[in-house]
């Protein structure tokens, strides 16, 4: 990425508004100087752009923290819920995410997908790996896996309808598309931006090899790569066809079952996606 | 007649080498300034806790900085929320609107860094290192160590408290982050000589300000404890508080934690105490 463009997108990201029913609810709770805190935080840790704008800002090198902060949670605890409460604030006054924009970029829809991929890929992190401490982390990844999705659409309005035209048109994966429209896909955007903003490693890898992997990766990433596949085969994202609507062979490796037997073992997803799309609904 | 004083904080250290480190710049900075005018020209070095007024509105009446010749160093952490180092702090109080003179037209060298936790700054044989505490804005606690010597003092500092009830399936994670930062402020104190701390409330008061960002006698004997602090200084005073209602709880305190308990000493701060360690 050239430090120009770089910098574009760095303007363009602090200037880009949550979404809308996040933002009226943050500003809801807040004008109650004593809002519950674990509500309060609920919002934002639903909110894809919320939860990426703070996790930039705990990230930076203003902190230069031993450890990265992977989750809302732990932004909480570091900076403390005044603090939050007040970025989220600021967050707000941006305006919001409109569904009417000139990308036709569908936010709903979006939400719908990060937020049942997130609740799914939690659920198999919980469910293979049998630990409840990384299942936060687990979350986020699944929450922002499509980020650089957004900021096709914020960034490239007109690139981002046509790519989503073409995916439509020739039922291709939205990833193939960009990369004929753009040039690029918005796997490999979102993984550059969060590694420019020193996101933890496996945050990066679970946005950046989302698509198309070859290579192992860790349990993390599978479980998002494999959410994300889930998350569209049961409706809760565009559906594709072919390859790509299968789980990469290192993943299937992985979970030594193939995608069906995948949602089959996972038993009844109803709860967790109504929950997912419930709080889609909330946010909207 | 004030016992305790009434004046926000300001604590002055001098290192064995007779440098000079102020911490925060309360209206006690004032004080100290009139202390200080023997001296000149001289080097301070300033670290703010945070920027709450209480801790820096005294920066404005801090007269080594309108005479030339002085060299005045300040340091406290990034503001999040406006996105702004430390020079903020200043430059936000010396608008014309509030105050006669602008900071172009302040004599002395004035230098800022915006500093992040845990990371050491030398001031001559002396190492300042600030530790992420809990309060509404960013505060940190500084360790200033010397000669085999140290103190801590915590800012204003309220102990980190689970958001979540017991039976919400957050809880457990949310504890086991909160015992983990809990850690790192307990090690960055680690057996210090004297340690400085919000102790604005007590029990029964903080009932009703949780959430407020301040800590209790009891959190600051606790932190005490879990540190291996030689000796406690309880800060911070509630500012409704009399100097006789001051005492009446501090004197529940000692019936509380009686001295035979206790492995180190404690005391209420009072302006103009020296301590020497």
């Amino acid at each position: 990425m050239s430090d120009e463009l770089a910098k574009q997108l760095e303007e363009m990201i602090a200037r880009m508004p949550a979404f809308p029913a996040s933002v009226q609810r943050v500003m809801q709770l807040t004008s109650d100087i004593s809002c519950s805190a674990k509500e309060l935080v609920r919002v934002i840790e639903h909110d894809p752009v919320m939860t990426l704008k703070i996790l930039k800002l705990l990230n930076s090198a203003w902190f230069c923290l031993p450890r990265k902060i992977t989750s809302i949670h732990q932004s909480v605890v570091f900076l403390g819920f005044n603090t939050i409460k007040n970025l989220a604030l600021s967050i707000a006054t941006l305006g919001t995410l409109s569904n009417k924009n000139a990308a036709g970029f569908d936010t709903h829809s979006y939400l719908k997908h990060s937020l049942s991929t997130a609740a799914i890929a939690k659920l198999l992190h919980q469910k293979f790996n049998h630990n409840d401490f990384d299942a936060s982390d687990c979350f986020v990844a699944g929450l922002l896996h499509d980020i650089g999705k957004v900021v096709y659409a914020q960034f490239n309005p007109g690139g981002f309808a046509q790519t989503m035209e073409l995916s439509r048109s020739k039922e291709i994966a939205v990833f193939r598309a960009e990369r004929q429209v753009i040039g690029a896909d918005h796997s490999l955007t979102g993984a550059l931006l969060g590694e420019k903003w020193s996101f933890p490693h496996f945050l990066v890898e679970c946005i950046g090899e989302h698509h198309e992997t070859e290579k192992p990766g860790n349990e993390m990433r599978d479980s998002v790569i494999a959410a994300n596949q889930i998350s569209k085969t049961i409706g809760c994202g565009q559906r594709v066809t072919g390859k790509d609507s299968e789980l990469p062979a290192v993943v299937a490796d992985r979970f030594a079952m193939d995608l069906d037997d995948l949602i089959e073992h996972l038993g009844d997803l109803s709860a967790h996606l109504d929950h997912a799309t419930a709080q889609a609904s909330i946010l909207m | 007649m004030v016992r305790y004083g009434g004046n926000t904080t300001c604590i002055e250290v001098r290192t064995g080498d007779n440098d000079l480190i102020i911490l925060d710049g309360g209206s006690g900075i004032y004080p100290l300034a009139q202390a200080l005018m023997d001296e000149l020209p001289l080097v301070a070095h300033i670290f703010i806790s945070h920027t709450h007024w209480d801790h820096i509105h005294g920066l404005p009446f801090f007269n080594p900085l309108f005479i030339p010749g002085n060299e005045v160093n300040i340091y406290g952490g990034y503001d999040v929320v406006a996105q702004k180092g430390i020079e903020h702090a200043l430059s936000t109080q010396f608008q014309y609107s509030y105050f006669p003179i602008r900071e172009a037209e302040l004599k002395a060298r004035i230098r800022y860094f915006t500093i992040g936790a845990g990371e050491t700054v030398r001031i001559g044989n002396a190492k300042v290192t600030p530790t992420m505490m809990n309060h509404p804005v960013l505060n940190f606690g500084y360790r200033v160590e010397c000669n085999g010597n140290s103190i801590f003092f915590t800012g204003d500092h309220e102990p980190h408290w689970n958001i979540y009830d017991p039976d919400d399936d957050q809880f457990q994670e949310y504890e086991s982050l909160i015992n983990r930062q809990e850690q790192t402020i307990f090690d960055g104190m680690r057996n210090v000589n004297l340690l400085i701390a919000d102790s604005s409330y007590t029990l029964e008061e903080y009932r009703k300000k949780k959430g407020w960002g301040h800590g209790t006698f009891d959190s600051s004997v606790r932190m005490a404890r879990q540190s291996g602090a030689r000796e406690l200084v309880f800060t911070h005073h509630e500012p409704t508080r009399t100097d006789s209602a001051l005492e009446h709880v501090f004197a529940g305190i000692l019936e509380k934690y009686p001295r035979e308990g206790r492995e180190f000493e404690f005391h209420l701060a009072m302006e103009g105490r020296v301590i020497e360690l």
